[in-house]
């Protein structure tokens, strides 16, 4: 019996050891997939709660794709709790929608030349997040979490060229967006440069 | 090569997923393809300024508290909650785990009395384990010898302390030698003694479990333990010798480290 609260012990340290170090990664993707800091809170003390309960059969893969996995779970479990009230966290339907879109979606107002320019961090957060998902969750775990195709792959449980596609698709979107904001931040220069 | 098949490529190539050969095709096309080496450039672009920017956030120090808390706590209880333990002061910490912001902080000073005190725990039950372990034939001794001269200047440059190896045998404690052993993953410096058939080892390191002036005792398996701060060091004592005989060694051990000229 004491030997049991020893080894438990003894495994609470290995956990803490391994798994908080990673904690603003969980805490950044946790941000991102629900949208606010409260949900976000919750979803990542559920994870590291699971992720304990879970870490005697741990093998592998690197702890920090198997939390983001985990938290993604728990993300999507809560999603589904709360039903399909929330539109833009429907995946399936935002997979849908973005189906039919262009692969490459030419900006609108400005021409192909435009050069996208250094954006402030808040800004591109906000475009990051205004993403839709599968393709959010795909360019945070890249460009901010730092995974692998292959990690990704394994977190979102789909082969390794869907998640090539749904970065391509990310990137060309958050690209569209970028230069909307762009053109909107910075229209007279931009008016001036196209008349010329 | 066509621009289809490039606009998908291209994101490998520039997160460096793409092997060497794919990537020389998507150069000999860019080169005759102004539109799609346009892309990848502004892709390329975009991706350093994500990179620069700021992207990730950094986890609240409300939340980190919480997390540790309820790590601090045993699992049964975070998981059910249900009523394993008798009220202890762990189970009175459960409750810290749901609570308040204020509730956090209370519990987030009292976390590191629990850890702590894990932390001992676990090095107690090391510490019995080097024991075991060094009473198996060969494993006693790395310096085997009575002469301290000897055994002290031995551990230079293998630990970072200078143990106290002082003699005992007028207490009829021979000192047999010393040994580097591992504690917690730290090299510690092991100082074996025996009295009648009894091996003592005492182990010594900066930094092995919770700082105490007062000595403590324990037993686990059979063995008993005692462990306790001195002069910036931690001492661990474990041997089947009786609890009064090993309080005998202790307080020799305590007394000659309070004496450094004896000790030498």
């Amino acid at each position: 019996m004491a030997n049991d609260a020893v080894a438990e012990q003894e495994k609470m340290r290995r956990f803490r050891d391994a798994a908080l170090p990673h904690l603003d990664d969980v805490y950044t993707l946790a941000r991102y997939l629900m949208r606010n800091p409260t949900d976000a809170e919750d979803a990542v003390q559920e994870c590291y709660l699971r992720a304990l309960r879970h870490f005697d059969s741990y093998r592998g893969p690197a702890m920090k794709p198997w939390l983001l996995a985990i938290l993604r779970n728990v993300c999507n479990a809560e999603f589904a709790r709360r039903g399909k009230e929330e539109v833009p966290t429907d995946f399936a339907q935002d997979e849908a929608v973005a189906e039919d879109m262009p692969m490459w979606q030419e900006p609108q107002a400005s021409p192909e030349k435009l050069i996208l320019r250094q954006q402030d961090s808040a800004t591109i957060r906000q475009l990051v997040a205004e993403l839709p998902e599968p393709f959010r969750e795909t360019i945070v775990l890249r460009e901010v979490n730092d995974l692998s195709y292959q990690e990704i792959a394994e977190i979102a449980g789909v082969p390794v060229g869907t998640v090539m596609s749904r970065l391509a698709r990310a990137r060309a979107m958050l690209r569209s967006a970028w230069n909307a904001a762009e053109t909107a931040t910075s229209r007279p220069a931009t008016a001036s440069r196209v008349m010329q | 090569m066509n621009c289809a098949e490039f606009e998908v490529l291209l994101h490998a190539l520039i997160d460096g997923e793409l092997d060497a050969g794919h990537a020389r095709e998507l150069e000999a096309h860019t080169a005759t393809c102004s539109a799609c080496a346009e892309k990848l450039a502004s892709f390329r672009t975009m991706r350093e300024a994500m990179s620069g920017a700021a992207l990730k956030e950094t986890a609240p120090a409300h939340l980190r508290t919480r997390i540790e808390t309820a790590l601090a706590v045993p699992r049964s209880r975070v998981i059910s909650m249900r009523d394993f333990f008798k009220p202890t002061r762990r189970s009175f910490f459960g409750g810290f785990a749901v609570g308040s912001a204020l509730s956090a902080a209370v519990a987030a000073s009292l976390v590191l009395t629990v850890i702590r005190n894990n932390q001992e725990q676990t090095i107690a039950d090391e510490v019995v384990s080097a024991h075991v372990r060094s009473l198996q034939a060969g494993h006693l001794m790395d310096v085997a010898t009575s002469d301290q001269h000897t055994v002290k200047p031995w551990f230079n440059g293998r630990v970072d302390v200078a143990p106290p190896v002082v003699d005992l045998t007028a207490e009829s404690f021979t000192l047999l030698g010393g040994r580097l052993d591992y504690i917690d993953s730290e090299p510690v410096a092991a100082i074996v003694y025996q009295r009648r058939k009894h091996v003592i080892n005492l182990f010594v390191a900066q930094h092995l479990g919770a700082r105490r002036a007062h000595t403590a005792s324990e037993s686990i398996q059979g063995y008993n333990i005692r462990h306790w701060s001195q002069d910036g060091l931690d001492l661990w004592v474990v041997s089947d010798l009786a609890g009064e005989e090993l309080d005998e060694f202790v307080q020799k051990i305590a007394s000659a480290l309070r004496r450094p000229s004896g000790a030498s």
